[in-house]
């Protein structure tokens, strides 16, 4: 039977393992990206100017109420006819850095609100500056207290890149489409790669939270 | 032929009927299979339990596209002619089942363990323990968040586009193909999603604050 032979998934090996490899670049990319862009946004919601916490909720609700594919083909196809051409890859890694960012930024907002004002006065005692007082004191407390959910919310952005396949980027899910319009084993192909998937957000899972241990101490799941 | 900036606004609203549909299809048939998978999910049986927990995890920690891909190409493997509808259906039945089940589980494990007792010692079976006594109390505290899904719910059915379903995403492209005014037409079904999502976060906010206080 056509199905059980298992030839096919050795002669896509290495377009799978390089569909991989975008797929991993992409979320690598976007967490460095969306992490920074979470707490600068973060930050922003606590500032004294009343315009930027109003825009910056603004942006929030407005990602977060509209579906990531949208956005996607809002800057691949929509940004171009205002005079921004991107790059297939450009516009991915844009759009998922924006989508992450508007969800990053409550959680690490959440964390903020979670660290005690001594916290800050304690600080603000020793002298130190207010960026500092951030940066060193405020900020490590912050991420510890809400590191699960920011994973949790990596692993959903990586299971969403999979949508990129549609403006031709070359993803794992890409490199699905195109082994099966070839081999005409459609099932077979798109249950492997969800089986990759599902490793990789095992896998995703388990780097953060070390990546977590070593960066902010241990104690994080 | 022009199309006027109405025009497309209106095609796109048309459109937007059967997103809203997918979606309550979607919620309604998902919840089902939600409690069900409750129920196992919290079940005195250990392979039960297990069984649930894979389920579980295996629409969580896959790509809601590669699901719906495998619905499409994999009922026609054993012989039922498959319509985008069908596929679009029963792929965000599964998965929003499996989100469901995980959120339902949560509000009946916030119950305390005490409830359980004192409704074993008034002599109700397991099956009336969670109905009767626990399900009422949990229901209170699932409507936040489970309106919070219905957001996600709503955001999903877009990818059923590219199975062919021709909700609102899939209008819009085809719309886009005949105007080639990308900018206005994924702008306005951008804001159409905005339109229908927002009044469902405001809503599941304002419960959870009033629960919160009460």
């Amino acid at each position: 039977m056509a199905g059980l032979e298992v030839g096919w998934i050795v002669d896509s090996a290495a377009a799978l393992a390089s569909g991989v490899v975008m797929t991993v670049g992409l979320i690598a990319v976007t967490i460095v990206f969306g992490g920074l862009l979470s707490v600068a946004g973060a930050a922003a919601r606590r500032s004294r100017l009343a315009w930027c916490r109003a825009a910056v909720s603004g942006y929030v609700e407005l990602i977060r109420n509209t579906p990531f594919i949208v956005q996607l083909f809002f800057v691949f196809f929509g940004l171009p006819s205002l005079g921004l051409h991107l790059n297939a890859t450009v516009a991915a890694i844009l759009a998922m850095t924006i989508n992450v960012s508007a969800y990053g930024t409550e959680i690490v907002r959440a964390g903020l609100d979670a660290v005690a004002p001594g916290q800050r006065e304690a600080g603000r005692a020793l002298g130190l500056r207010t960026l500092i007082i951030f940066v060193c004191i405020v900020l490590p407390q912050a991420l510890r207290a809400v590191f699960p959910a920011l994973v949790s919310q990596m692993v959903i952005t990586m299971l969403d890149s999979a949508v990129v396949s549609q403006i031709a980027v070359r993803d794992l899910t890409y490199e699905a489409d195109l082994i099966q319009a070839h081999t005409f084993l459609s099932f077979q192909t798109y249950a492997l790669v969800t089986a990759i998937y599902l490793g990789l957000s095992i896998l995703l899972r388990r780097v953060l939270g070390l990546a977590g241990r070593v960066m902010l101490g241990p104690g994080i799941s | 032929m022009e199309f006027t900036f109405w025009d497309i606004l209106r095609n796109l609203l048309l459109a937007a009927r059967w997103t809203i549909g997918l979606s309550l299809a979607g919620f309604l048939c998902g919840g089902s299979i939600g409690l069900l998978l409750l129920t196992v999910r919290i079940s005195p049986s250990k392979p039960l339990r297990l069984g649930a927990v894979f389920y579980i995890e295996l629409f969580q920690g896959t790509p809601l596209l590669l699901q719906l891909f495998l619905v499409f190409f994999g009922l026609p493997l054993i012989g039922i002619d498959v319509q985008p509808w069908m596929a679009a259906g029963l792929g965000l039945t599964l998965w929003a089942s499996a989100y469901l089940g995980e959120i339902w589980r949560g509000c009946v494990e916030a119950i305390p363990l005490s409830q359980w007792d004192a409704a074993a010692a008034l002599g109700l079976h397991r099956p009336y323990q969670l109905r009767l006594v626990i399900l009422p109390q949990a229901a209170r505290i699932a409507v936040a968040p489970t309106v919070g899904f219905l957001v996600q719910l709503v955001k999903a059915t877009a990818l059923t586009s590219i199975i062919g379903f021709s909700e609102l995403l899939k209008t819009s492209n085809v719309i886009n193909n005949a105007t080639f005014e990308p900018f206005t037409v994924y702008g306005a079904v951008a804001l159409i999603y905005f339109m229908i999502c927002f009044p469902l976060t405001r809503y599941s906010r304002r419960i959870e604050r009033i629960l919160k206080v009460g």
